[in-house]
């Protein structure tokens, strides 16, 4: 019995690195945040970059709560889509070479965010990781953390609902 | 900002505007209102209107041009913040607690965007707020948004009661 050899390394690499980053670099106002993603595996962690621009209160200094609430949900749509792609990248479906802005999938919508603010954003970099608790044909619901320095001390946690797009091969 | 609150109608209404004034210059000297370009409309007595102008930079959705929803995040949070500093019982400096924000519809794209937010309710270290946001439809609102923020009041200690 003869068996396919497994897929080169660097080619799978090429796939996903290649599909995340025009996922993100599809959306201007994640290049506006100065937000980008670290990957292991299918695993994301969104890290947005310290910048002056991104400060609310001044006097103490703290980010803006609408900074920590654009990470949060940008965080949020990020993961959730490449959730819902991975399938179609890991099985060489979706043509990566060929994605643009203009020809990339359609990415869910948010239709409720709630942010709990926890503690003040530091003027610092700020890092992310959300997890989708469900994710159904049409809806989905995803949770999401944000830390500063220390995993264990979240500075601000949110919930998502999202309308999923109608996809190829998943139209109603 | 110490003055007692008073039945005389013409010191209140002073009150309401140095509090307004304040407010104003606080809310237009944040970094971040700045780079999305936000304009003050209005401010006074728990209620501030603040607009956002169109910016392809802001976009969340290539396709379509729509404004990203993180963007709305920043402005209904702004906006209610100033919805808290102007009211007569809260004082200067607030934070967010929680901000929920319901998104309707999308805003159109090249149009501003413009919220409104009212602190409804104030307790000893609670302000309630809801507030609206819409594009050049004045009809249709693109979201709604309810928040808790915190009330810091000064004490003789200059600490927190």
């Amino acid at each position: 019995m003869t068996r396919r050899p497994p897929e080169p390394v660097h080619l799978i690499r090429h796939r996903r690195d290649r599909a995340l980053s025009a996922l993100v670099e599809g959306v201007p106002y994640i290049g506006f945040m100065g937000i980008g993603f670290d990957r292991r595996g299918d695993e994301l962690t969104a890290v947005l970059t310290y910048d002056d621009k991104l400060i609310g209160n001044p006097m103490l200094p703290a980010i803006h709560g609408g900074v920590t609430a654009s990470f949060l949900e940008v965080s949020a749509i990020m993961e959730l889509s490449f959730q819902m792609l991975w399938d179609e990248i890991e099985s060489g479906r979706l043509d990566v070479e060929a994605l643009t802005p203009e020809t990339l999938p359609r990415l869910p919508k948010t239709i409720d965010f709630t942010v709990d603010y926890l503690r003040s954003g530091l003027p610092r970099d700020a890092y992310a990781r959300a997890r989708v608790n469900r994710s159904g044909r049409r809806y989905a619901s995803v949770h999401v953390e944000a830390w500063q320095d220390n995993r264990q001390r979240l500075f601000a946690q949110a919930t998502g609902h999202f309308l999923m797009p109608v996809r190829d091969g998943t139209a109603e | 900002m110490a003055a007692k609150m008073t039945d005389n109608g013409a010191s209140a209404d002073a009150r309401g505007a140095d509090i307004a004034r304040i407010a104003r210059q606080f809310i237009e000297a944040i970094p971040f209102s700045q780079a999305l370009g936000m304009r003050l409309e209005e401010i006074g007595d728990g209620v501030a209107v603040i607009s956002m102008p169109y910016d392809a930079a802001l976009v969340g959705d290539p396709r379509t041009g729509v404004i990203h929803g993180g963007a709305v995040s920043a402005l209904m949070d702004t906006c209610g913040g100033a919805a808290v500093m102007c009211h007569p019982e809260a004082l200067a400096a607030t934070a967010t607690i929680d901000l929920r924000i319901d998104y309707m519809r999308p805003a159109r794209a090249g149009e501003r965007i413009t919220a409104r937010a009212t602190c409804y309710h104030v307790t000893r270290s609670v302000a309630f707020v809801r507030a609206e946001a819409w594009d050049e439809d004045e009809t249709r609102p693109v979201a709604a948004a309810t928040g808790a923020f915190t009330v810091q009041r000064e004490t003789p200690q200059g600490g927190r009661p």
